[in-house]
């Protein structure tokens, strides 16, 4: 008896842990994010292999083939100057995902940077925290658009302007974790055999904001797709005639009236790549933070 | 409540000043001689000194912010460049159009977003939960730009029903008026649409949960109370937060949709004069957008105290 009692009982106790499934499996299993993961795959790789997909030249001027619709040669019909919009929406994807990459890179660095020192050091709080403030007292855009303005139009002013508008939310983040953890036993732990401020904050602090972090980069990725979009489509974006999303845009909202496809195109790009990062984003918040979803209490 | 409100309007004012400080730093950014770039490409030597001496250029730097916060209490903010009038005065001239525009988009929100996040609630895991909580998520996807071509390509191009853009005012009558608001505030509210149906839902589910609902339920209220009463009182206290949040997105959306629909107003006016680099109009449009911004949040605060007493003792 003792002999098949003993494995039984080990066995019943062993069965929840087993079920215990890794983070990224969960992550795998939940449908919508990998719709949104496939979503967001699908435009990398049209930027990276953009030389392999694309039909045309992207700024080859053509004047015979002005204005054809979308047939067998042209899949997405060809703009004002005969060029194939499919060939400029392949390209365009990297412009897009190039400004989404490094914004969402900047605004990490300078945003953990800023939310850590903030919520470690009480001194720098107060006044790092107001001006913080301040900047979110802007409307986003309008303070990029202006930023942008300033700066003149390139694809890299549009990162600095983004960066600094995305900053002050990333930091606010991760402040508001590290108040949580700032005075846990680990940490006074830590500070007791003698690690530095530097170390502490990097390794036993940093950890714990990750979560709330990588979601919400996700949605900065989300919002510096559609910021280029607008930038362009205000003037102050990419300078043509390499193609982006949005100047495909600018230029074909003069014709919606005999060429609408000239902005369809572009606009369903923009707004799978959105979609896709707003679905990695719940997917995320979901498995990574169950705490922000009511729906899994 | 009265020295809550008090500590709370105090605590905008350094806000207010760094805000202050920061649109007007916005022109010292310009690389190079912003009267050189504001000047245009074709510009005499002559016509940017002009420039130059208009913006105060040609002072130092803390004489040109002294002046500044000067004009600032005397409600003039300086001269735009290329309207050829005071800054004051053109704002004040398009601020009606975005107001009512974002009032009217504003409106349309509620009155969508809300319903639609509490059917969806009430009916979770069902299809019209699913339906509703798609097509919000494709609101929150949709650039709002290319939503209002899109828009115009379908209803005035195609279908010929409505105008593809250009303001009426009211004084023209209700239904030209509102016939002229109608797609732009569809573009502008579908994304804060999506944005408070799914917060509504969630914040929903969360308090359907709550046990003085099941003892609601269970003292055989019938339904409509539970839910109208019980449950939406008290949803609407984190809704109420996301309304600042709202605000500040329709009045940065009004920026492209009243460019796409011709609109005479403050976000049209911010988006040339950014095209056209006129920076006094800049700095004013984003010193008032900001401001207004800070009172929303303001108010919102108030009221969340007032909705919620726990606020008040903290």
């Amino acid at each position: 008896m003792t002999e098949t009692t003993g494995p039984t009982i080990f066995a019943e106790r062993a069965a929840p842990l087993r079920k215990q499934k890794s983070t990224l499996q969960r992550l795998f299993e939940h449908r919508l994010f990998v719709t949104g993961l496939v979503l967001f795959a699908l435009m990398v790789i049209m930027a990276v292999f953009a030389d392999w997909i694309a039909t045309h030249n992207p700024v080859q001027v053509r004047a015979r083939f002005r204005f054809r619709a979308p047939d067998m040669d042209n899949f997405f019909g060809t703009d004002n100057f005969g060029r194939d919009i499919f060939t400029r929406v392949v390209y365009g994807a990297r412009m897009s995902i190039l400004i989404g990459f490094a914004t969402v890179t900047f605004t990490a660095i300078i945003g953990t940077a800023c939310g850590l020192i903030a919520g470690y050091f009480r001194r720098v709080d107060n006044v790092l925290m107001r001006v913080m403030d301040a900047l979110m007292a802007f409307p986003t855009l309008v303070l990029a658009l202006a930023l942008a303005a300033a700066l003149g139009p390139s694809a890299f002013n549009i990162v600095v302007a983004l960066t600094t508008v995305y900053v002050p939310r990333t930091a606010r983040i991760v402040r508001a974790s590290v108040l949580v953890v700032r005075d846990a036993d680990y940490v006074h732990a830590a500070h007791a055999v003698g690690a530095s401020n530097l170390r502490i904050m990097l390794e036993h602090i940093l950890p714990n904001s990750m979560a709330p972090l990588v979601v919400q980069l996700t949605f900065v990725f989300a919002y510096a797709v559609i910021a280029e979009a607008v930038f362009s489509f205000l003037g102050v974006g990419p300078p043509p005639p390499t193609p982006s999303w949005g100047n495909i845009i600018a230029e074909g909202k003069d014709y919606i009236r005999e060429a609408a496809w000239i902005t369809l195109f572009p606009g369903i790009a923009i707004s799978m790549t959105v979609l896709g990062l707003n679905l990695l984003g719940d997917g995320l918040r979901d498995v990574l933070d169950p705490r922000m979803n009511v729906e899994n209490r | 409540m009265g020295r809550y409100i008090i500590q709370r309007v105090l605590s905008a004012f350094p806000v207010l000043l760094i805000v202050t400080l920061i649109s007007f730093c916005i022109m010292q950014l310009v690389p190079g001689d912003p009267a050189v770039v504001m000047a245009g490409p074709q510009a005499t030597a002559v016509e940017i000194e002009r420039v130059r001496v208009q913006l105060g250029l040609d002072q130092p730097f803390l004489q040109q912010l002294g002046k500044w916060l000067w004009g600032l209490t005397q409600g003039d903010l300086g001269q735009s460049i290329l309207l050829g009038r005071s800054v004051s005065t053109a704002i004040a001239e398009r601020l009606p159009t975005t107001l009512t525009l974002t009032v009217f988009s504003f409106i349309l929100t509620l009155a969508i977003g809300i319903p639609f996040g509490i059917i969806a609630a009430l009916k979770q895991n069902t299809w019209i939960d699913q339906t509703v909580m798609t097509v919000a998520l494709i609101g929150v996807s949709l650039p709002n730009f290319w939503l209002a071509l899109m828009l115009i390509i379908l209803f005035s191009v195609m279908l010929d029903l409505l105008p593809a853009g250009g303001y009426v005012a009211i004084s023209q009558g209700f239904w030209p008026w509102f016939k002229s608001l109608l797609l732009p505030s569809l573009s502008l509210g579908l994304l804060q649409m999506g944005l408070l149906a799914r917060i509504t839902r969630s914040t929903m589910l969360e308090i359907l949960r709550q046990d003085y609902i099941r003892t609601a339920r269970a003292k055989g209220l019938p339904a409509f109370k539970v839910v109208g009463k019980h449950a939406l009182k008290n949803a609407m206290i984190p809704i109420v937060t996301v309304i600042g949040i709202i605000f500040s997105l329709l009045l940065t959306g009004s920026v492209v949709i009243e460019t796409v629909y011709s609109l005479p107003g403050l976000g049209r006016l911010l988006a040339t004069s950014i095209f056209s680099r006129d920076y006094p109009v800049i700095q004013g449009g984003l010193l008032l957008t900001a401001s207004m911004f800070v009172g929303i949040n303001l108010l919102v605060d108030v009221l969340y105290a007032f909705l919620d007493p726990r606020v008040r003792y903290d």
